[in-house]
């Protein structure tokens, strides 16, 4: 299995190198769908050029990236596109190792749950077999290494490609059931871009699993768990803000990175849903549906945590996913990471219902994204409406995207302690409606 | 969630797309066309306001009436033009300077990728004069731009005389809130590039220019005039520009204004409006009015000097003086007043031009339709390759999954390799890649070998290897083994589908003529197409609808429209030059239409080739 997955790397690193050398890459980087304020290279650079000359890189309002990057590339600015192809290729890896490591442990529950009965006699055809499983995690890092989405994210040089590269260690350190790794990427994560917190609970459901916790309120090794994995994680999170602090000797960075994603001063427009609403609304409503529009993220935590408390993995993947849709500077590279989990959900497929639509929506509004915005801004023709309208068909795809793949998780779910084929009480064959 | 996820619905919907298929498909192209052909109709039409308050509400009192001069600075102009050779640049820069103009001169040189035979022109070196008239009332920070092409023959010299002696009398006038650039561009459009590329300070093209001396403020709008008789009978205005970029509406409304004002005839596409719109032939006249506006529009050509502006957000027109047998002239005197009119109009504004309409199409100067009216027209002709695909997309998932619900037995049938699917496709882009690369590159070659010149050759080495892609299928098959089946082709028919779906849906967006003139030809055949008995048919039927013979079709109809018909030999002639020149547009200004062909529609269309010819 080695062998497919280096072919990928290399070929994945080829194009991304001739990508780089190429007369598009400057093109690539200032594409508004690819970078955001957060994550542009050109205010990284910024922020190290201020760095340069001892004034602190927050002081202007350019740079939102973390004081760890900024020293990060202080050290790397001349190794920048092999530190950027070699954290994709890092991030495939992680991907890979953790979808590999997943489907043994959930082959082993199937096994369990099919020991104990759990399972019903009539859903035989439902269960995972090793075959099927085999290819899943190259798939996986054949979806997250060619996607387009991905390619134009490391040539544009987004820091978002280091951000993907802690999560996917973060899901690798979690899936390998070692919770003082999992809480320091989660911390990393966190102190990077903040949303990765709703993490939070799906990573302490996995980790409880396998460590054959029940998940109960009265159970004394539980808050046991809990405390110690919240501790870790803030604890990790405090040393880096300390450490952050002590940096650059000021406090400045909590309210330009922190500040900036959650009160949305910077209005560019990108792929999310923030820009126009903002744009277009008078200033002293602004504080309300700003904290509206952020709920979205941290709210969804709470039902389906409760929902999926079974199934943290596929908990972790909405949340990588709501993450992406509503979070207030999304770029392609987000939508890249979740999207290269879909295979890790091959067996779904027969529950997916729109996925043809789906996937024909996104790729449109992709490819509509670059005409759009000539029109708007080179061509002056259109405006900034006809480009809003393609932002909402793609998070609208985008969210009937995730909601097809949770009805067909839980349809699976049913059919497996059911029976595959349903019959009304009086034998006729039943379907199921979900209203 | 309901229509989506409830099963029964969901069957009855998906029922009601694999059954009626063809009738829906039908009918939805019927209502595209329709929809189309209604657009002239004049109800449906709206009328043409001018929507710029700074351009409605003030009056204008034009007191031009060096109309004399004018025609004296003319006939000077092509005397020294005829003895230079050439533009007389030492001329015009002296009489520029002697009517108090700040003069500047920026020199180009532009090596064509091959000759072109229609003009004549294969290194092109020449000289832009212009000379600025600085606001007195303003810090030049905005600016307007008149300018006239210095044509070869006896063409366009009273457009400079006008120029210059417009020039003059502007000079005198203290009214003025913005910079007026009066430019005379050698070789129409390669200076007019190298002209507006040197003043916006970037390079687009591989055009070599001076450093440009002298600049006004940001160009709002401009005017080009082309005038070549001493009296008019009418004005035609030009609306289209490169990759069928339209100026602001208010543009075309203030010309019809000011023609109304001073009882100007106007017309467009060189149709006069006609009174009586509830008639049919009044219909069918509007309707040609705009079927050519669409013609012209589709070919993304800038169809005069202003279509060049256009890129730089520059609203701009070209205004071409037409000297027919009518009883009834207008001497300069009027068309100055009316060029001055204008001008006055637009020294109001306040900001650029962006009240109006940016998509539109005019079936006549004073109606037009806006875009949420014509989109439908092709939105239609795209269903009709949803509603294909969706019912491709459900045939083909039925084989595997027997019951709708998903709940289902999976059947054993092999699924086709990803390989007898990504050969065609690679296949087809790369013949579209040495579509794109290979005429321009092997011209030499051609030449050294065959007795042909080099543009010819760059036309016929197209065209082969345009021909040379439709014998691909066979080859392809014979290195697959065992790659035919059902599921196979109705797979490359549904991605092909899909394609042709999202190129049409982007290209109507940015060129809606272009879009619709594809989409209503290929559509219905790339519906139909499918291996089988019927397959020699169906061949013929797609080699009618392929990119050249819509370019053929185009300009027997183009000829037809404009009634100036040809026979098909000369037809022949202007297709072979058309190939050239929308190539030199690609080369010379950027035009995407033949990359846009070359690289993706042709390769799109290949795919559909492959898809009759699978076995």
């Amino acid at each position: 299995m080695a062998a497919p997955l280096v072919l990928v790397i290399l070929v994945a690193v080829t194009i991304r190198a001739v990508l780089f050398r190429s007369s598009l890459a400057a093109f690539i980087s200032e594409r508004v769908e690819v970078v955001s304020p957060l994550n542009s290279w050109k205010r990284v650079v910024e922020g190290m050029a201020l760095l340069d000359l001892d004034v602190s890189p927050y002081s202007g309002d350019v740079f939102h990236e973390t004081p760890l990057i900024v020293y990060l590339f202080h050290f790397l600015v001349d190794y920048v596109e092999i530190v950027y192809m070699f954290t994709d290729v890092l991030t495939a890896v992680a991907l890979y190792l953790a979808v590999k490591e997943y489907n043994k442990v959930s082959f082993k529950q199937q096994k369990l749950y099919l020991e104990l009965n759990k399972y019903s006699a009539g859903s035989i055809d439902l269960l995972r077999v090793p075959t099927e499983m085999h290819y899943v995690p190259l798939k996986v890092a054949i979806f997250y290494l060619l996607n387009p989405y991905t390619i134009l994210s490391c040539v544009a040089k987004s820091t978002c490609a280091l951000n993907n590269a802690i999560i996917a260690l973060f899901i690798l350190a979690t899936v390998k059931g070692s919770p003082l790794l999992s809480a320091v990427f989660l911390s990393l994560a966190t102190y990077q871009s903040l949303y990765p917190i709703t993490l939070f609970t799906s990573a302490l459901l996995f980790l409880l699993q396998r460590q054959f916790i029940p998940v109960k309120m009265s159970s004394r090794d539980f808050w046991l768990f809990t405390c110690q994995y919240s501790s870790l994680f803030l604890g990790c999170l405090t040393v880096l803000i300390c450490h952050s602090f002590f940096l650059l000797n000021s406090w400045d960075f909590i309210h330009s990175i922190y500040g900036f994603v959650l009160s949305v001063p910077d209005l560019t427009p990108n792929i999310g849903l923030f820009w126009y609403f903002f744009a277009e609304m008078f200033e002293h409503f602004s504080l309300f549906f700003v904290c509206v529009f952020q709920i979205n993220v941290f709210f969804y935590t709470v039902p389906l945590t409760i929902k999926l408390k079974e199934h943290p993995m596929f908990l972790m993947f909405v949340q990588l996913a709501i993450i992406c849709i509503f979070k207030s500077y999304p770029t392609v590279g987000d939508v890249a990471l979740y999207m290269s989990l879909l295979p890790m959900w091959a067996h779904l497929s027969r529950f997916l219902r729109n996925i043809f639509i789906v996937s024909c929506m996104l790729v449109v509004c992709s490819l509509l994204f670059p005409v759009l915005w000539h029109l708007w801004i080179y061509a002056g023709s259109a405006n900034s409406n006809f480009f809003y309208a393609i932002t909402l068909t793609f998070n609208v795809g985008q969210i009937l995207l995730v909601s097809d793949y949770f009805y067909a998780f839980l349809r699976r779910e049913y059919h497996l302690h059911h029976g595959l084929y349903l019959t009304k009480k009086d034998g006729t064959e039943a379907t199921l409606v979900l209203k | 969630m309901g229509l989506l996820s409830d099963p029964n619905r969901r069957q009855a919907l998906s029922r009601i797309i694999t059954r009626l298929n063809a009738p829906l498909c039908v009918i939805s192209y019927l209502i595209g066309v329709c929809w189309f052909l209604g657009l002239a109709f004049q109800p449906f039409t709206l009328r043409t306001y001018i929507s710029e308050n700074s351009m409605g509400s003030t009056m204008v009192d034009e007191k031009f009436i060096n109309g004399d001069r004018a025609l004296s600075y003319a006939r000077e102009f092509a005397a020294h033009k005829k003895s230079a050779g050439g533009s007389p640049v030492a001329w015009l820069e002296r009489t520029m300077r002697g009517i108090g103009l700040e003069v500047y001169t920026q020199s180009f040189v532009r090596n064509l990728p091959f000759p072109d035979e229609a003009t004549e022109r294969f290194m092109v070196k020449g000289t832009n004069v212009y000379g600025i008239l600085r606001a007195p009332r303003a810090a030049s920070t905005e600016s307007l731009v008149l300018s006239v092409p210095c044509s070869e023959g006896q063409n366009n010299n009273q457009a400079v005389g006008l120029l210059l002696s417009l020039a003059s009398y502007f000079r005198g006038q203290i009214y003025w809130a913005k910079d007026i650039i009066f430019l005379v561009n050698e070789h129409d459009l390669i200076g007019m590039e190298a002209w507006l590329e040197g003043y916006h300070d970037v390079n687009v093209t591989e055009i070599k220019s001076s450093v440009m001396m002298g600049r006004a403020g940001a160009i709002q709008a401009a005017l080009s005039l082309e005038i070549s008789s001493d009296v008019i009978t009418s004005f035609d205005v030009v609306v289209e520009g490169l990759n069928g970029q339209l100026p602001n509406l208010d543009m075309v409304n203030l010309f019809l204004a000011f023609c109304q004002k001073n009882q100007l005839l106007c017309t467009i596409q060189g149709k006069l409006q006609r009174n009586d719109f509830d008639t049919f032939p009044g219909y069918i006249h509007n309707l040609q009015t705009m079927m050519l506006m669409v013609l012209k529009q589709g070919s993304a050509r800038p169809q005069g000097d202003h279509g060049l502006f256009l890129r730089y957000h520059i609203e701009a027109i070209t205004l071409r003086g037409i000297n027919s047998f009518r009883q009834y002239k207008y001497d300069m005197v009027t068309i100055g007043q009316t060029i001055e009119g204008m001008f006055r109009k637009l020294n109001n504004l306040s900001e650029r031009l962006h009240q109006s309409y940016f998509f539109y199409l005019l079936p006549s100067l004073s109606r037009f339709v806006s875009i949420g009216i014509y989109m439908p027209a092709i939105g239609f002709i795209i269903l009709i390759l949803i509603l294909r695909s969706l019912d491709l997309w459900i045939k083909l998932s039925r084989t595997e999954v027997v019951t709708e619900d998903g709940a289902g037995d999976v059947e054993q049938d092999p699924r086709p390799s990803i390989l007898s699917l990504a050969t065609p496709i690679v296949i087809c882009h790369a013949t579209g890649l040495s579509l794109y690369y290979i005429p321009v590159i092997s011209q030499e070659m051609a030449t050294d070998h065959f007795p042909v010149s080099e543009s010819e050759a760059v036309v016929l080495i197209a065209i082969a290897i345009y021909v040379a892609g439709l014998a691909l299928p066979h080859n392809t098959h014979r290195a697959l083994t065992g790659a035919g089946s059902d599921q196979g082709w109705m797979t490359l028919k549904l991605i092909s589908l899909l394609y042709l779906a999202v190129q049409l849906g982007c290209i109507a967006v940015i060129n809606f003529s272009l879009g619709f003139i594809l989409a209503v030809t290929i559509v219905p055949v790339a519906a139909v197409v499918q291996p089988g008995s019927a397959k020699l048919l169906y061949a013929l039927l797609l080699a009618l609808v392929t990119p050249a013979t819509t370019l053929l079709g185009s300009i027997f109809l183009y000829r037809e429209l404009i009634e100036y018909p040809v026979t098909f030999l000369e037809c022949w002639q202007i297709f072979l030059q058309a190939i050239a020149g929308g190539m030199l547009d690609h080369y010379l200004y950027g035009s995407l239409l033949f990359p846009f062909i070359a690289l993706f529609v042709y390769p799109c269309w290949l795919q559909l080739w492959n898809v009759v010819f699978w076995k």
